[in-house]
């Protein structure tokens, strides 16, 4: 989903700028207020922030003969939500663009966006509709995560396409980008939903009264959910 | 069943890695002389950018050398994470023996 540094031209990675600032803002605002109301949850902030570091570093085969990435925004996002986590995949992406070339400063914006904004978007809403709805917790997560990774490179795939619809317009330039990038990442977006919802079971296992402190599960679920494992 | 997940995780890997290696017989076989496979998808996008024309307007200000570097500072970025990840939930885990 990294956009190479200079593959964005005027005005489009302004713009990306100019969108992802807002949640960036909203975000530190957030950690901010976590670091001063509730302080015992800042490991979690960390082992969030750390799961991107990880799983973002992971180049994947897959089974189209290309290699990508999955994102791992998908824990932060159920546990702190889209802006949190924005702030988190811009830690990322700022030292993949300075150390590695990987992604650029210029299209910082538009990566912020897609990976730290609209994959985690995506997944907060799946989680709060499949909690409402009493589904299985560790399923809800799965597709969160899943859909988050996907939403991403989907998110890039229309990005590209504004700014390059070349002759076949942004239709046509959207569907080229999506075959490279969709295609390869539906099996390691399965992979990342999978990792991500055994994590989310050893945080209900090892420290369960984070999740009640983030209001994210009721005592009686963390209950049931322990109770099944045990 | 007590670790049906942690199983459920390892076989779809296994799945994985299975369809992996014998994708990768299929492309290993129909490759021409020199060719690569299994390169990076952003890459693959780049290319197709720079196929149109277009020409990036700026170029990173550093570029790891070699593959070699590049992969350590990759191995860097994941290690950094999967240190703070192993010393949170060990401490989570010491704190509940205690406890």
């Amino acid at each position: 989903m990294h956009i190479m540094e200079g593959f964005l031209p005027d005005p489009w990675w302004q713009i990306w700028f100019l969108v992802s600032l807002p949640f960036i803002i909203v975000g530190l605002y957030r950690i901010n207020k976590l670091v001063q109301e509730k302080r015992e949850v800042l490991p979690l902030l960390a082992v969030a922030g750390a799961f991107v570091f990880v799983l973002s570093s992971l180049k994947l085969p897959s089974f189209n003969g290309s290699c990508s990435h999955p994102t791992g925004t998908g824990l932060g996002a159920v546990l702190f939500g889209p802006c949190i986590t924005a702030v988190l995949g811009l830690i990322v992406l700022i030292f993949q663009a300075i150390f590695l070339a990987h992604g650029g400063i210029t299209t910082l914006g538009a990566n912020v966006f897609s990976m730290g904004i609209a994959g985690p978007a995506v997944a907060y809403l799946i989680y709060k509709a499949g909690t409402r709805a009493g589904a299985n917790t560790y399923a809800t997560v799965f597709v969160a995560a899943a859909l988050a990774d996907l939403a991403t490179y989907v998110v890039t795939s229309i990005q590209l396409a504004l700014a390059f619809p070349g002759a076949t317009g942004f239709v046509g330039a959207f569907t080229a980008f999506a075959a490279i990038f969709a295609v390869t990442q539906i099996p390691l977006a399965i992979i990342e939903g999978a990792v991500i919802a055994l994590v989310f079971k050893y945080i209900v296992q090892l420290k369960p009264e984070i999740l009640t402190r983030l209001n994210l599960l009721s005592e009686s679920t963390i209950q049931k959910l322990r109770e099944a494992a045990a | 069943m007590k670790y049906g997940m942690e199983l459920a995780v390892a076989v779809l890997i296994i799945i994985f890695a299975g369809i992996f290696l014998y994708q990768n017989g299929v492309i290993q076989a129909g490759l021409g002389e020199g060719e690569e496979a299994w390169g990076g998808a952003d890459d693959g996008a780049a290319d197709l950018i720079e196929a149109s024309g277009y020409e990036p307007w700026i170029e990173p200000f550093w570029e790891p050398p070699s593959g070699e570097i590049e992969s350590l500072l990759f191995a860097l970025q994941a290690a950094i994470g999967a240190l703070i990840i192993g010393y949170v939930f060990g401490s989570w885990q010491a704190g509940r023996k205690t406890a």
